[in-house]
């Protein structure tokens, strides 16, 4: 294996001169991005800037809007999602995504963390209680919610508090096995308590997933990331290490950016 | 400092004013109703009984009851409703979850509202024309139900639609992110959470549909005929056309004059029940509704 093929192999998301058009107005210009596997990558920028258009590039959630129009290549997992022979119902499943509203369907607890699952469980097959009995508590004790709920496993998701909503919608992604969890301002809605639980569970979720994160808040790109990706009008600016960016970005927007100047 | 000015005192008199006025033309909305129904009730209430439900007219519709009209309803709208429910339902979901916004909807939506704005008796000379003589049913129970059905169509969808766009739209996308199709997303989600709203428009249009006369009168429905339909192939009476006959077409004796007036306390009945069952239904399942 040469060095740029096992470079490659570590990354999750691999893109090159993506360029994305809403009708005809451009919202991604030519973005080259290596977002590396299993660290928390944060997309940070001011409104308008490109970043959520990327992430919903990621997954091509974009496209349901009909008038969407992507060229250039995303390669997830080395293999490019924008080829014809991709089957979407493959790229969504291995690559989760978490909105800035909690989004739990009209569901109990229980039935929400196993949607996922029942929609990829082939026809026919038979699943145990006991087997999803056991997913349903695996993953909610990954997203650090199984005490808090385990009694009420049948009560509607939508009675659950805000954060415990948004680690649900997390919780809910997992049994499929995903490898890429998009986030688009998870914590957008939430108190600074609830953000801080649900920071922490992304804390705790590096490693076993690679994680990217759109953010308004500077602050949360700083603590709550490895690696920073600034973008302006469509185009990346800087992409390093999160503590580089912060304390010595290499561009002037950035660091204009980053200090509050514009926003 | 704080006494009412002359200013004060002459506005807060229009405004008490203009508040009665619109009180009063409120009251007079229900003032209708209200005489009617008193009026029914009043009149009609009499003539009811198990014999008057249950047996056939007879004496040239002088006496007797409206069983063959009242099952002959029931057949109409039944045989209506198995027309335009599955219809109505697949062309909404259609231009609801599957359907962009473009030309070809845009036309569909354009006829649907067209459609609901034809006069009845219109809906009625299609009917004859299209279901009586191109297809050849003849005026029978099957022509008179799918002219009524061509006719609530558009209600059906119109409702339909509505209650599937009640259902958020981060329904659909949280489904869409874990890889469910369209399919999958409106069979789990989108239907249980609008099923609701889609059988109250459906009630509701069953208590319309009963009441029509006219896309009934030249299609299917016959003023006298004591004996039930067998079939869709058949002819029968109709509530809403028995109605019409008594009331006009049949020169009733002293003692009878209060039939019509059963015949529609009958038919007003029906329909507020139906609308009754509707209402208890939506508030039923709002009960159940999970957010």
């Amino acid at each position: 294996m040469d060095n740029a093929t096992s470079l490659q192999a570590d990354l999750a998301v691999r893109t090159r001169d993506l360029n994305l058009w809403y009708g005809t107005f451009q919202a991604l210009f030519d973005v080259d991005l290596d977002i590396k596997q299993g660290i928390i990558t944060s997309l940070i920028g001011p409104s308008g800037c490109g970043k959520s258009t990327f992430l919903r590039a990621i997954n091509r959630i974009n496209e349901r809007l009909g008038y969407v129009r992507t060229t250039g290549t995303i390669d997830v997992c080395g293999h490019n999602i924008l080829d014809e022979s991709v089957e979407l119902v493959q790229v969504r499943k291995q690559i989760g995504m978490v909105f800035q509203r909690p989004n739990p369907l009209p569901l109990s607890i229980r039935d929400n963390v196993l949607c996922g699952h029942r929609l990829h469980t082939p026809k026919g097959e038979r699943v145990s209680r006991e087997d999803h009995d056991d997913i349903v508590e695996e993953v909610l004790k990954q997203v650090l919610l199984w005490d808090a709920v385990k009694d009420i496993l049948k009560r509607p998701a939508i009675s659950l508090s805000l954060e415990q909503q948004q680690k649900l919608c997390i919780a809910r992604l997992l049994p499929v096995k995903p490898t890429l969890l998009l986030m688009d301002e998870p914590c957008s809605a939430l108190d600074p308590a609830a953000t801080a639980a649900v920071e922490e569970l992304i804390w705790e979720l590096k490693g076993k997933f690679t994680i990217v994160i759109v953010t308004h808040n500077m602050a949360q790109a700083r603590r709550a990331s490895d690696e920073c990706i600034f973008m302006l009008m469509g185009k990346v600016v800087e992409h390093g290490p999160t503590d580089q960016t912060f304390v010595t970005p290499q561009h002037k927007e950035t660091a204009d950016y980053i200090e509050g100047r514009y926003g | 400092m704080f006494a009412a000015t002359e200013l004060n005192n002459g506005n807060r008199r229009t405004q008490t004013l203009i508040k009665v006025l619109l009180l009063t033309m409120t009251l007079l909305l229900i003032v209708p109703v209200l005489i009617i129904l008193t009026m029914l009730i009043v009149k009609g209430g009499p003539v009811l009984s198990f014999e008057f439900l249950f047996s056939d007219p007879k004496d040239e519709m002088t006496a007797g009851g409206i069983f063959p009209a009242l099952m002959g309803t029931v057949w109409l709208v039944s045989v209506a409703l198995l027309a335009s429910v599955p219809l109505g339902v697949a062309a909404a979901i259609y231009l609801s979850e599957y359907a962009g916004d473009n030309w070809f909807t845009r036309t569909i939506n354009l006829a649907i509202i067209n459609l609901a704005g034809v006069p009845s008796i219109v809906h009625a000379l299609f009917g004859v024309g299209a279901f009586v003589l191109f297809f050849k049913f003849g005026t029978s129970i099957l022509a008179a139900s799918l002219t009524l059905a061509v006719m609530t169509l558009p209600v059906v969808i119109v409702a339909t639609r509505e209650s599937l766009q009640a259902v958020p739209q981060a329904f659909r996308e949280a489904c869409w992110n874990m890889g469910a199709t369209r399919w999958q997303t409106i069979r789990r989600v989108v239907l249980p959470n609008s099923i609701s709203g889609i059988l109250t428009g459906v009630i509701l249009e069953v208590s319309r549909t009963a009441g029509e006369t006219a896309p009934i009168m030249f299609t299917g429905a016959v003023i006298f005929m004591p004996f039930l339909p067998e079939g869709v192939g058949d002819q029968t009476m109709a509530m809403s056309l028995h109605l019409y006959a008594m009331a006009t077409q049949v020169p009733l004796p002293e003692h009878a004059t209060n039939l019509p007036y059963g015949v529609a306390l009958v038919l007003i009945g029906m329909v507020l029940a139906m609308n009754a069952v509707s209402i208890g239904f939506r508030v039923w399942l709002r009960g159940k509704k999970k957010w």
